[in-house]
């Protein structure tokens, strides 16, 4: 019988974080900008420039690592991290190593195979590197150090997961805390969150796991599922194949489905940590903390809880409104302005992820307002559009974030409710039509959606159609 | 009258008085640096014409009454490891050697409100490392008292140029005794403030967690007034200490009736020149006989002193030092064909054997499986020194000792054999450690002529205690 074998998997994950200015810095963090715009002597490593600890970075760590279950290192240091490389200004990274902001959490995470924990190591702050351009044209390598500063935390799980659907289920776990804490936008294509594999195959049953690599360079959800199931082939082979394992950082290559291996723990640099001289320890004290504490947001699970209290919508909805922390802020903030919370959900599950999927679009990346939804809905509980009208304002919407009154006035797409003019209109049609008239009035149902068909045509589709079928049902008779 | 010979207060008073005008103080400056420099060397760097720009502009604050302080129109030179904005600075180093800051350190910035002329940027160690600025990478300077002798260092540019008149006051740094010593070999007073008074922004690092920049003068009033210049709580260096008070010139009294002052027995023991020692033990007596309690003691500890310096120093040093890389900035080497390369030749070729030896050191202490037998191990020993000196404190106001075992050696002893050369800081490092102001004030001469400074320490922020000691004892001596 062959071999049975267990995949043993943990991650080191980065998240981008969500600060106006960098960690040490005043420098902006916003995404492009011409190449070293977004600079200062601090974050380019000028002699004599010296770091000063962004607050809210802080802030967002520790607001992770209670959102996670960890205890928080109430006098934490930061540390360098010293090696060359010309992305890196100083030539040493501040991070820390011997206390860490957040240590021994846990996230829930919840798969086909039931709950379970996940485990977390520790969290904790660094810099982020600028970005190194290649220019073939010139044969020469030029520095952009817009990125160099912009904070980071870096979350270390414990070898946990045995599954590329643990995995998954994991890092969307992290994500969710995090959006809905507003740390991050978390957006693995943009870099603002990347997940490193640390993974290992052994028997099952085997006292000790196998020998682990690192995969890198894992830009997707669906890319780390190609990966780890790769890996897992790869190095189950080289067991069979009596072939031992090498500890080595591997990087992926997704349009090939193939990994590489870059460097082996035997060329591993020796870093030589030390306590950051230029810092002062960070002391959370205990008011600091609570006042983390209580800022903390309603998550996900509490949230679903919640809406299946209060509002009379299918479990289905709620579980994809509450799985982005934007979408349920619009669905929040719109029954707030009075809709009913019925027609908000319709919106949001029908037209809104049908556009999403037709215009790529993310749900935090949604541009229309609360506000605009709550006056569209509006619009149309006072029948003062149809719904096909709607369902055209609500693109607009979807596109530029219009304001639904100005544009239904502008494009003159008010359903026309003058009952005399509807009357009028629908005896011309009856006397033009005198064929489906006859075939009504002899039994066929379809002649009258013909004649309420006509109608809409003649009254350039901004007329209620129940409003026509009242008024042409009472002409019929 | 010679207008270089008098002090940054005098001459800042006649300013202000309308007897003296800033041009005419930097051109009797600059024309004291061309007689002399060719000899001394003093300078790297010197800003003659952007001095004589900058005079008029101040004289006009002057005249309409913007500026009003005491060192309003004074001219200064400053140590070449702070940096002055669009002036080259070099930090004596040939891997700075085309560094033009876009940006001055927060102290020169104080110092410019205050109306300050800079005159250049002073000679020192290469990143201030070393005790004769022997290993600047731009030549020698000469001590202005036997010029066959060095100026000590790192400080010693600026030490000598005010020795020499040819600025009225300098700036330095001290990170085991860069201010302290030199000013002991070339007769000025110097002080080492206490950790985190003067903002370390632009200060080229060398040991982060023990340098600090001090004023180096003509005597303990406009060390004092210059202290409280450059003082300030700095928002962008994390280490600077929102202090209570500034008010340094406050400690400018001439008593020290009931000051307990405590001699180290480990200062005055083995390596001490005899000569040093009389005097030290003369300038004590002279406080004695103004009130001052004297006693005796053993402060302990003083052996491991000079290899935990020399662990944390270099340990920051290699890593603070790690940018000058020829990336960005600074010296790189002519060819080079790839990235590896390019590193390891810009910096064997941009860097002396002083700063590798410090940078190799710092780096192996630092390493994987060393660390903690020597860089923790230097931190706990930091940490005992700081509870040595507490205890002290406990009973002194003053420590007092020499600032240096002998005058200012010729040139070529210390620097060829750098074991001895790093004992002979043995009486100023340990003030670092412990984080402590300290200041050296001159005390007479050796046979040769050559001058030796008392040193005086206080506890953290206790500079007034330690101006007053200083200011009352320098009133006992004619000024020499």
């Amino acid at each position: 019988m062959a071999k049975q074998y267990e995949t043993v998997i943990g991650l080191e994950v980065h998240v981008e974080l969500a600060t106006k200015t960098k960690i040490f810095c005043g420098c902006s963090t916003a995404f492009g900008g011409a190449p070293n715009t977004h600079t200062c002597p601090v974050c380019t490593g000028m002699p004599g420039s010296l770091p000063v600890l962004n607050k809210q970075v802080v802030e967002y760590a520790a607001a992770v690592g209670l959102a996670t279950n960890c205890s928080i290192t109430q006098y934490c240091k930061f540390d360098r991290k010293n090696y060359f490389y010309p992305d890196n200004p100083q030539n040493y990274q501040i991070s820390q190593l011997y206390l860490p902001i957040c240590r021994n959490g846990y996230v829930e995470i919840e798969t086909e195979t039931g709950k379970k924990q996940v485990r977390i190591h520790e969290i904790h702050m660094e810099e982020d590197a600028g970005k190194l351009i290649h220019d073939e044209w010139d044969d020469c390598s030029l520095v952009d150090f817009n990125r160099s500063g912009v904070p980071l935390i870096e979350i270390v799980s414990e070898p946990d997961m045995r599954s590329a659907e643990e995995v998954i289920a994991y890092l969307e776990k992290l994500r969710l805390i995090i959006q809905y804490l507003g740390a991050s936008d978390c957006k693995l294509q943009e870099g603002s969150m990347r997940a490193d594999v640390n993974l290992s195959v052994c028997e099952v049953g085997a006292p000790a796991f196998g020998t682990r690599t690192e995969t890198k360079n894992l830009n997707s959800f669906k890319a780390i599922a190609r990966a780890i199931e790769n890996e897992r082939e790869r190095q189950i082979e080289l067991i069979e194949d009596g072939k031992s394992v090498i500890q080595e950082t591997r990087r992926w290559d997704d349009a090939k489905e193939y990994s590489y291996a870059m460097r082996s723990k035997e060329d591993a640099q020796d870093y030589r940590y030390f306590p950051e001289p230029d810092l002062v320890p960070i002391v959370i004290s205990d008011a600091w903390l609570l006042d983390i504490k209580n800022k903390q947001p309603e998550f996900r699970d509490e949230k679903m809880a919640r809406y299946k209290e209060e509002f009379d919508i299918p479990a289905y909805d709620i579980s994809l409104i509450t799985a982005s922390k934007h979408m349920a802020d619009l669905f929040e903030e719109a029954v707030a302005l009075g809709s009913n919370p019925k027609k908000v959900s319709n919106w949001l599950m029908v037209e809104t992820l049908r556009l999403m999927k037709d215009r790529n679009v993310e749900a935090e990346g949604l541009k229309f307002s609360a506000g605009n939804l709550a006056k569209l809905i509006a619009l149309t509980e006072a029948k003062t559009i149809n719904s096909s009208v709607a369902k055209e304002v609500f693109e607009a919407m979807f596109d530029n974030d219009i304001d639904p009154d100005l544009y239904v006035e502008e494009k003159g797409l008010k359903s026309v409710n003058d009952e005399g003019a509807l009357r009028t209109a629908l005896e011309a049609i009856i006397s033009e039509n005198p064929q489906s008239v006859a075939d009504y009035k002899s039994g066929k149902a379809k002649a009258l959606g013909f004649l309420t068909g006509q109608a809409m045509r003649a009254m350039k589709g901004k007329a209620d159609p129940s409003e026509i079928n009242r008024i042409l049902l009472e002409l019929l008779q | 009258m010679d207008i270089t010979k008098m002090t940054a207060l005098a001459l800042g008073k006649k300013i202000r008085q309308k007897e003296i005008s800033v041009r005419e103080a930097v051109l009797a400056s600059q024309e004291k640096i061309k007689e002399q420099e060719e000899s001394l060397h003093c300078y790297i760097t010197l800003n003659t014409e952007a001095a004589l720009l900058q005079a008029d502009k101040v004289q006009k604050l002057i005249d309409n009454k913007s500026l009003t302080g005491p060192l309003a129109g004074v001219p200064v030179a400053i140590k070449d490891n702070i940096c002055t904005k669009d002036i080259l600075t070099t930090c004596a180093s040939k891997i700075l050697s085309n560094f033009i800051p876009p940006y001055s350190a927060e102290a020169y910035i104080n110092l410019e409100r205050q109306g300050a002329i800079l005159l250049g940027k002073t000679n020192m160690d290469e990143f201030a490392m070393g005790s004769t600025t022997e290993t600047s990478a731009f030549g020698i300077t000469k001590n202005p008292h036997d010029t066959s002798r060095v100026p000590g260092g790192s400080s010693g540019g600026s030490c000598a140029a005010v020795a020499a008149d040819e600025c009225f006051y300098a700036l330095g740094s001290d990170t085991g005794g860069s201010i302290r010593q030199p000013s002991s070999f070339c007769g000025v007073t110097g002080i080492k403030p206490t950790y985190g008074t003067v903002s370390r922004y632009g200060l080229v690092a060398y040991g982060s967690s023990l340098d600090q920049i001090g004023p180096i003068a003509k005597d303990v009033t406009d060390c004092a007034v210059i202290l409280e210049a450059i003082s300030s709580y700095d928002p962008k260096d994390s280490t600077s200490v929102k202090r209570d008070s500034y008010d340094f010139t406050a400690g400018l009294v001439n008593d020290v009736k009931g000051l307990k002052i405590g001699l180290p027995k480990d200062y005055f023991g083995e390596g001490l020149d005899s000569q040093v020692s009389e005097s030290i033990l003369a300038a004590a007596k002279e406080l004695e006989a103004k009130g001052a309690i004297l006693e005796e003691f053993d402060l302990g500890l003083v052996d491991y002193a000079i290899p935990a310096y020399y662990t944390i120093a270099s340990a920051e040093a290699s890593s603070n030092l790690a940018r000058f890389d020829g990336v960005k900035y600074g010296y790189r080497t002519e060819d080079a064909d790839e990235l590896h390369h390019m590193y390891k030749k810009s910096r064997s070729e941009g860097f002396g054997p002083e700063v590798k030896r410090r940078i190799m050191l710092g780096s192996f202490v630092l390493s994987s499986g060393y660390y903690d037998a020597y860089y923790l191990k230097a931190l706990r020993t930091k940490a005992l020194i700081k509870q040595a000196f507490d205890k002290a404190f406990d009973r002194y106001d003053i420590i007092l000792g020499p600032a240096a075992p002998t005058t200012a050696p010729k040139f070529g002893e210390l620097v060829s054999d750098p074991i001895k050369m790093y004992l002979s800081d043995i009486y100023t490092i340990s003030t670092n450690l412990a984080g402590l102001p300290g200041i050296s004030v001159p005390c007479g001469k050796d046979h040769e002529g050559l001058p030796i400074g008392v040193q005086m320490l206080a506890k953290c922020f206790d500079e007034k205690t330690l101006i007053r000691a200083a200011y009352t004892y320098e009133q006992t001596r004619e000024r020499v």
